[in-house]
């Protein structure tokens, strides 16, 4: 079962409820985040994942409930250097170089500028660092992005479909690196619509409609509906849950 | 707010317009051609180019910054790097220095450029120094920088933003007193420019230019320039939200 004590959790969403753009996104939504594990949001598009991201790392105005992170309240100041954050768009500067948009995220950071070089490995892109963000493919940019979230030795890592459109081989490097990450302490919210992701992470948080359908490990997921594949798993929690209403 | 964030800042934008040849290259020489055609466009009569050309050079800064300025951070709000920058340990102020700095060097490099030509090629004559021309160019591009920044919180695209420059910066222009004294228009704009900050910076330029003024005259006109900066720059940072709906 996942942690959920406060003191364990590195995330901890009580009751949130999230209106954007008249409609109610998320009506009142609890769940817990572990450190030292990869937990994964997975849940089709449009289901509020990536509201419900926003309101951790603390940039969602929200209408009631609480986030906490790390103990103190989402978006806190002291929290800015110790969260990171991927947003679905890559959120880096196209008229620069990989390099030159690093080293000015690390600054702001305080991160050493060495860390520049080993976030660049991490995410194979060393020998492209000279090159202009503008000229790169999708899957090359998204990884800039992260590569800047992964800058200053965060503690809870956000990451919004990180993982889309990228090489499968690249992709199956990042999930190890999302678990080394994790070994190492850090809590990970890696956000997909992709079920087959779902396999990568340690622990699931499966939403739809703003609301959270099933949570728990894949294995104990797969015993609770007794079928192997992840994504039949959601298709029948789903139509358990429709038939507890009936 | 940290020195280290508000250098970073600056570095990275004048790392971003390093990059871009083709801005620099139209913001540095386009000024000293549109000199140029006025100096000839007044063929005979120095005088009048004097009178002209003088404040001009210390107004196209504040038009420049203006519409570079309200362009890089509409980009900066619709790309998600500011909502990136607003998850880490910047304050907005050390955002904003950051940009005044970076084109406050540009304006600079803007000013001195346009003023060589102007002085040394144009045969440009001036009843101040040339210095303080310069210094008054630098002031109004960080004025024209700071409202741009103010309006790019709204507009949504760039093509809104190239609209703010007719609807901003062109009532500023014809009202500030260049093309027509101020006592000989109507009373109503006439009270109406006393509002408008771009009054105080062609008045500024105006007394140098032709009456010789030094820094020292033009405390109100500089005291104005320096207040609608500042009221500005807070409005804009204010603009700047962590959270958003």
């Amino acid at each position: 079962m996942m942690t959920s004590g406060e003191e364990l959790a590195a995330v901890a969403v009580a009751d949130l409820r999230v209106r954007r753009g008249g409609g109610v996104v998320l009506p009142g939504i609890s769940l817990a985040v572990a450190r030292g594990v990869v937990t994964g949001l997975l849940g089709p598009s449009g289901c509020g994942k990536t509201t419900l991201m926003r309101a951790i790392v603390g940039v969602q105005r929200i209408e009631s409930g609480t986030v906490r992170v790390l103990g103190e309240p989402a978006g806190s100041p002291s929290l800015r250097a110790r969260v990171g954050y991927v947003t679905q768009a890559p959120s880096v500067y196209p008229d620069l170089t990989i390099r030159e948009n690093l080293r000015y995220f690390a600054r702001v950071l305080g991160a050493p500028s060495s860390e520049v070089d080993a976030v660049l490995a991490t995410v194979r892109l060393k020998g492209e660092a000279d090159r202009s963000v503008g000229r790169l493919s999708g899957g090359q940019r998204a990884r800039v992005s992260l590569a800047a979230a992964l800058l200053g030795e965060p503690e809870v890592l956000v990451l919004d479909e990180p993982t889309v459109g990228l090489d499968p081989l690249l992709r199956r490097e990042l999930w190890g690196t999302f678990h080394a990450l994790a070994a190492d302490g850090v809590a990970l919210l890696v956000s997909s619509h992709v079920m087959d992701e779902a396999a990568h992470c340690d622990q699931l948080l499966l939403m739809r409609g703003g609301a959270l359908v099933a949570t728990g490990t894949p294995a104990a997921l797969r015993e609770r509906t007794g079928v192997e594949d992840l994504s039949e798993v959601f298709v029948r929690l789903i139509e358990q849950r429709e038939m507890a209403r009936t | 707010m940290s020195a280290r964030s508000t250098l970073a800042t600056a570095a990275r934008v004048l790392t971003q317009l390093r990059h871009d040849h083709r801005t620099i290259a139209l913001v540095l020489v386009v000024p000293s051609v549109l000199l140029t055609l006025l100096r000839y466009l007044f063929d005979g009569q120095p005088e009048t180019f004097d009178r002209v050309a003088g404040p001009m050079l210390g107004l196209f800064p504040f038009l420049i910054m203006f519409l570079i300025t309200s362009i890089t951070m509409l980009r900066e709000r619709t790309s998600g790097t500011l909502e990136r920058l607003m998850t880490m340990p910047i304050a907005k102020l050390d955002l904003l220095g950051g940009y005044a700095i970076a084109f406050a060097l540009l304006a600079a490099a803007q000013a001195a450029i346009v003023s060589a030509v102007a002085f040394w090629l144009l045969g440009l004559d001036v009843a101040g120094s040339p210095a303080t021309v310069i210094g008054l160019a630098v002031a109004n591009a960080v004025l024209g920088m700071a409202l741009g920044l103010l309006v790019s919180a709204f507009a949504s695209t760039e093509f809104q933003t190239v609209q703010f420059m007719p609807a901003i910066v062109l009532p500023q222009l014809l009202l500030c007193g260049l093309f027509v004294p101020r006592e000989r228009m109507a009373e109503a704009l006439e009270v109406a420019s006393d509002f408008l900050p771009l009054t105080y910076a062609f008045e500024a330029l105006q007394a140098v230019t032709e009456d010789g003024a030094a820094i020292g005259d033009l405390g109100l006109e500089i005291g104005v320039v320096a207040g609608a900066t500042v009221l500005a720059l807070v409005l804009g940072a204010s603009t700047l939200r962590r959270r958003t709906a």
